[in-house]
C-alpha cells in the first residue's frame, strides 16, 4: 500500500511561466529517463531481488521517484500557467494545446508518448541493478542538459535538487550491487545463478 | 495563518523529511550503522512533532487513517494542493 503525503518533497517554484522550457522538461515526466520510468522500473524489479535489504532499497527509491514525478508535474503545471493558444503556438507546442490544453501528458521532449519499452526487468539482480545505475546516470545527464537550457533560478533550484537525488540513488544502487555480488560469491551460490528468495 | 506561513512551516518539514529520506536510503545499504539509526530515530521524533503542529494549523498531511483527526466538513478535500503552493 502507498500513503499520499499532501506536500512536495522539495518546493517547486518558477519566476514566470515558460512554455518553451515546459516542452523540454516534460521529458522528465514521460520520457525514457524520466521519473515515471524510474519509479515503475524499481517498484517492478523488487520482486526478483534475492534478499530483504535489496527489496527495501528498490521499494524506497521507487517510492521517492514517485515524489519526483509529482515535483516535475508541479513544475510543468506552473510553467504553463495562464498560457493561451497563441502562447503555445509561439513556443512550438500547439500540438500540446490541441490535445491536452493545460493538462499533463506522458511524453518526452519530442512529443513521443511514454512506453513500457523504457523499462527493463530481466529478473536477475545483477542485470537489473546495473540497469538501474545506468538509468540514474541517464537521468543525471538529462537534468544537466535541462539546467543548461533555463535561466530561471527558481527552476534551476528544483532541477538541481532532482539532479542531486540521481547521484545519491546511483551511489546506493552501486552499494547494493556490491552486496549482491558478494552474496553470490559466497560458498553456497554460483556467481551467475542466484537462488531466489534465499535469506541473507 | 496565511499561505506564506504555511510555506515556511512546510519548508521545515521538507528539510527534516529530507534528512529522514537520506538516512533511510543510507541505512538500506548500511543497516548496522548505529549512529545513523540513532540519527534516523531523532528525525522521526522531530517530524512527529512538526507534522502535528502543521496539521493543527493547516489540515491533514495524510489521509486513509494516517493523519490527525478531521473536523466537519471533511478537511482532506481543502486546498491548496501541493502543486498550488
Amino acid at each position: 500500500m502507498w500513503i499520499y503525503e499532501k506536500k512536495l518533497e522539495h518546493p517547486v517554484r518558477v519566476s514566470c511561466p515558460d512554455l518553451r522550457f515546459a516542452k523540454l522538461v516534460i521529458t522528465q515526466y514521460g520520457g525514457p529517463d524520466g521519473e515515471l520510468s524510474a519509479s515503475l522500473r524499481y517498484l517492478n524489479q523488487r520482486y526478483s531481488m534475492p534478499f530483504d535489504k535489496a527489496k527495501a532499497l528498490l521499494t524506497d527509491i521507487g517510492t521517492e521517484e514517485l515524489a519526483h514525478m509529482e515535483m516535475i508535474a508541479a513544475l510543468v503545471h506552473k510553467l504553463v500557467d495562464g498560457a493561451c493558444c497563441e502562447d503555445f503556438r509561439a513556443a512550438g507546442w500547439d500540438g500540446q494545446f490541441v490535445q491536452h490544453d493545460h493538462g499533463l501528458f506522458w511524453t518526452d521532449a519530442n512529443g513521443v508518448p511514454w512506453s513500457a519499452k523504457y523499462i527493463a526487468c530481466l529478473g536477475d539482480p545483477i542485470t537489473d541493478l546495473t540497469e538501474d545505475m545506468a538509468a540514474e546516470q541517464k537521468a543525471r545527464t538529462t537534468y544537466e542538459h535541462l539546467i543548461a537550457c533555463t535561466d530561471d533560478e527558481c527552476v534551476k533550484d528544483t532541477l538541481r535538487f532532482l539532479w542531486e537525488r540521481e547521484v545519491v540513488h546511483f551511489q546506493r544502487f552501486g552499494e547494493m550491487l556490491n552486496d549482491v555480488q558478494e552474496w553470490m560469491n559466497g560458498s553456497t551460490h554460483m556467481w551467475m545463478g542466484h537462488r531466489p528468495e534465499e535469506k541473507e | 495563518m496565511d499561505c506564506k506561513e504555511q510555506a515556511a512551516m512546510l519548508m521545515r518539514i521538507q528539510e527534516m523529511e529530507f534528512v529522514a529520506v537520506e538516512l533511510n536510503l543510507y541505512l538500506d545499504t548500511h543497516p548496522c550503522d548505529e549512529d545513523a539509526v540513532n540519527d534516523y530515530n531523532c528525525a522521526v521524533e522531530v517530524l512527529r512533532q512538526m507534522r502535528k503542529e502543521y496539521e493543527a494549523a493547516f489540515g491533514p498531511l495524510f489521509n486513509f487513517g494516517w493523519g490527525g483527526f478531521s473536523r466537519t466538513p471533511w478537511q482532506w478535500v481543502e486546498g491548496p494542493w501541493p502543486w498550488e503552493i
